[in-house]
């Protein structure tokens, strides 16, 4: 294999990992707070769709990356005003706005489809993105798949290492106990409910301005619902959302590849393949139920009132 | 005299059809050990959360070391120097000891700056605490430690102690009572929550009973007895139980090398339990819970299923493979540590409830549920063990604790088992109503079943057992005579510390 060809497939990769970085990442903050939001799928093509028509609109990508996460963000609100203020269910509540961001998306895009962007710009530094072979391996990348890395940096760092993290882990642990203690509770899953929607809405974004640069209806293809495995799969750990991220990648590039390569395999299979593989390392990774059991943040999924 | 570090005058607080709290004063001085007793539901809880100021008071003042002060937030009842131990720990169990304190520090110091104080202060006052530590692998005992560290950290004056010696070992008792001491002499004024007279009467200088809401006396603990603060507790005598010699039946329920993985990643799994109960004999089992008792009565009740149908025998037959419901026709009957949602459907009528365990006696026919029949079989229950309720329409979680709890035993009771496997029988239930169920349960004994009682209560377990093991770390410890073992001796036991040569002697025997 000629070194141009992995380069290809490395960027390719990268391509297809970043959104499932940033949703992905997103969702561990929610679920850490002890909050379940089964709308990621919705908040991303809502996002994929602000992000599109801002950015064509007005000509910055910048302006319609802030409305993706600004609209991922005002979608999160509903369902964090629902599930925190109105104590309805988490999980269809999730559902159903999964299927209000599928719908709501569909009908913003229909004037959009099948009209071309400038897609997101890849990273051009004076003689850093020339080197051999670093240059292109590390300095070429579009900048987004930079900031999931910053993104995954800080969201480790946050939770492990600042107050505020510890003080996120303890509501998603036991929001009575919280609560008891005189933190305020709501306070902590709003931030953390939105934080997950500003996520969602710039990976539905990548996707529309940056991995396939125009709007089709339902482009995100269930990739919000494997940013959701991950992070189940991933025992709420960073790293391991990010590596989970990447194998999906990998294996999104590899089935395309062999698909070029005319294997006589239907290509509905080898298009399968990411999501199969992606969801059968990590069910092998934890194996024994108790791993996830045991990192599973104890409030997950349950209302809680704070007067009780 | 000085200044009094607390003094209520007059606190009121009435609920919606309840006065919790009718005009109660109360001093405590500097360095004072101060017992508040009283009964369940007589208003102890509510005084203290308003001293600590989670709840306000209707009426009436608060003075704080000689001046009047509003307390209306447990921040501010922090600030003025007032520390709380809850009687259920206000701790997250993934989280390290120090990550836990200082989440409740109103300071921003971080979890690793804190822990060389944290190290300072359990070493000062005998209460090691290693700050690293995640609280889930702790025992019951070490969580109390830290919740004590966490308040002392913040330097009180003032510390409540809410029933703190419930779900301690009797040793574990005694080291609390070391600690409690040295801070009073040091200044610290303790307020100490309880219904243990024992205790009372061995640590505190002054007590003040409530009773009703108000205040049915006050006493020098060291100058009472038991029987003279149980009157001005409750307000009459109490007649303890009589547990009279009996000759034991056969056996009737019966474990064999019983061993059980946990379900709980945080529980305990049980190893190799022996155990035989006869028919007009009751066993206790004492130990702090945790320690495989829930797994025990999992595995009893049929909710666990075993690995050997003969590890679990009723009245000789094998059982392990059966589920609840078929071990219930088997005159098998269960009352679980959880009242509501194990115990009794929270949002169904008492009727209902009492339906579900007696569906099998008379109460349905040809599939149809018989309304009447299961009404009057309620009815039957809260007249025979007197449980304070509207009518038996009333939905189960309208009850407080201790009578849901006589109405769920009754159920099982009247239901006529041949054995009754009960867990935590008196659990939040008031000294009257725990006389009333005890009783019972040795009628029921006299009657010719077999009865377990799985508590953490070793008074109550003493009362009523006509043998007792213990179980500590999944396994069980040989039976004893009840009469002729101290209490020192199961605390021991409690801790793990069965001894090799009792194990043996009883294989011996066995």
């Amino acid at each position: 294999m000629s070194p141009e060809l992995l380069i290809a497939m490395l960027a390719s990769t990268a391509a297809a990992a970043t959104p499932l970085v940033f949703a992905a990442m997103g969702e561990l903050v929610t679920e850490r707070a002890g909050v379940l939001n089964l709308g990621v799928e919705g908040m991303m093509l809502v996002g994929a769709i602000a992000g599109f028509a801002v950015g064509l609109h007005s000509g910055s990508l910048l302006l319609g990356y802030l409305a993706a996460a600004g609209a991922g963000m005002a979608m999160a609100l509903i369902f964090a005003v629902l599930t925190l203020q109105l104590q309805t269910n988490q999980v269809a509540t999730g559902l159903a706005l999964t299927l209000f961001g599928v719908g709501l998306s569909a009908f913003i895009g229909k004037a959009y489809t099948g009209q071309p962007i400038a897609a997101v710009p890849h990273l051009s530094l004076p003689l850093l993105s020339d080197l051999p072979l670093l240059g292109p391996l590390l300095f070429r990348f579009d900048v987004l798949v930079y900031a999931s890395f910053a993104l995954f940096f800080a969201v480790q760092w946050f939770l492990t290492r600042t107050r505020g993290g510890l003080l996120l882990r303890a509501v998603g642990e036991s929001p009575a106990v919280a609560h008891a203690i005189g933190h305020p509770v709501q306070r902590v899953r709003y931030a953390a409910v939105l934080f997950g929607g500003a996520c969602s809405g710039i990976a539905g974004a990548y996707l529309s301005t940056a991995l396939t640069p125009m709007w089709v209806e339902g482009l995100s293809a269930g990739r919000g619902w494997i940013a959701l495995a991950l992070v189940v799969f991933a025992t709420w750990k960073p790293l391991r959302v990010l590596a989970g991220a990447y194998l999906f990648g990998g294996v999104t590039v590899l089935q395309l590849y062999a698909q070029g390569f005319g294997l006589h395999i239907p290509s509905e299979f080898l298009s399968m393949l990411p999501y199969l593989a992606t969801i059968v390392v990590l069910v092998l990774i934890c194996r024994d139920g108790r791993t996830i059991l045991l990192n599973q943040p104890a409030s997950l999924g349950k209302s809680f009132h704070p007067d009780a | 005299m000085s200044t009094p570090r607390l003094a209520l005058h007059g606190i009121s607080k009435r609920y919606p059809g309840v006065v919790a709290n009718d005009g109660v004063s109360l001093v405590v001085q500097p360095g004072e050990i101060h017992a508040l007793l009283g009964e369940n539901g007589a208003g102890k809880s509510t005084l203290m959360k308003i001293v600590y100021g989670v709840t306000r008071p209707d009426e009436g003042r608060i003075e704080w070391e000689g001046r009047e002060q509003r307390i209306d937030s447990p921040a501010r009842a922090r600030a003025l120097g007032i520390g709380m131990v809850f009687q259920h720990f206000s701790l997250f169990e993934t989280l390290s000891v120090a990550e836990n304190i200082a989440l409740a520090m109103d300071g921003a110091d971080s979890p690793a700056a804190l822990a060389p104080r944290i190290r300072e202060v359990s070493e000062r006052y005998g209460l090691p605490v290693d700050p690293d530590r995640l609280v889930h692998s702790m025992s019951v005992g070490e969580r109390q430690r830290v919740e004590i560290v966490r308040c002392l950290l913040q330097a009180p004056r003032l510390l409540i102690m809410d029933e703190p010696t419930s779900v301690l070992t009797p040793q574990a008792v005694q080291q609390l009572f070391v600690t409690l001491r040295r801070l009073a002499a040091e200044g610290i004024s303790i307020l100490y929550i309880s219904h243990k007279l024992d205790e009372i009467r061995a640590l505190c200088d002054v007590a003040t009973v409530l009773r009703g809401g108000r205040v049915g006396g006050r006493a020098l603990p060291r100058e009472e007895s038991n029987d003279s603060l149980a009157q001005m507790m409750i307000g009459r005598e109490l007649a303890p139980c009589r547990l009279t010699p009996r000759e034991a039946g056969p056996v009737e329920l019966e474990l064999t090398q019983l061993s059980l993985p946990s379900a709980d990643p945080f529980g305990t799994a049980l190893q190799g339990i022996d155990l035989r109960v006869r028919g007009g004999q009751i066993v206790g089992i004492a130990g702090v819970s945790g320690n495989g008792q829930q797994e025990l009565l999992a595995a009893l009740s049929g909710e666990s299923r075993v690995a050997e149908r003969g590890m679990v025998r009723l009245g000789g037959q094998p059982v392990g493979d059966l589920d609840p419901a078929q071990r219930r026709r088997r005159g098998f009957g269960f009352v679980p540590e959880e009242r509501l949602g194990r115990g009794a459907v929270p949002s169904l009528s008492l009727a209902l409830n009492a339906l579900l365990t007696g569906a099998g006696k008379g109460l349905v026919r040809r599939g149809l549920v018989r309304p009447a029949a299961a009404r009057a079989f309620a009815r039957t229950i809260i007249e025979r063990f007197g449980v304070k309720c509207r009518d038996e329409r009333s939905v189960a979680d309208s009850l407080s604790g201790g009578n849901l709890q006589k109405f769920i035993v009754g159920r099982e009771i009247l239901l006529a088992p041949t054995v009754l496997v009960v867990a935590q029988p008196t659990w939040g239930v008031d000294v009257g109503a725990a006389q009333l169920i005890r009783q019972a349960l040795i009628d029921l004994r006299d009657q010719g079943a077999a009865v377990l009682v799985i508590s953490e209560e070793l008074d109550e377990l003493f009362e009523v057992s006509d043998r007792l093991g213990v179980l500590a770390g999944g396994r069980l410890s040989p039976l004893c005579d009840p009469a002729t073992t101290s209490v020192a001796e199961i605390g021991r036991w409690m801790a793990g510390d069965f001894g090799t040569a009792h194990t043996e002697a009883s294989h011996a025997a066995a």
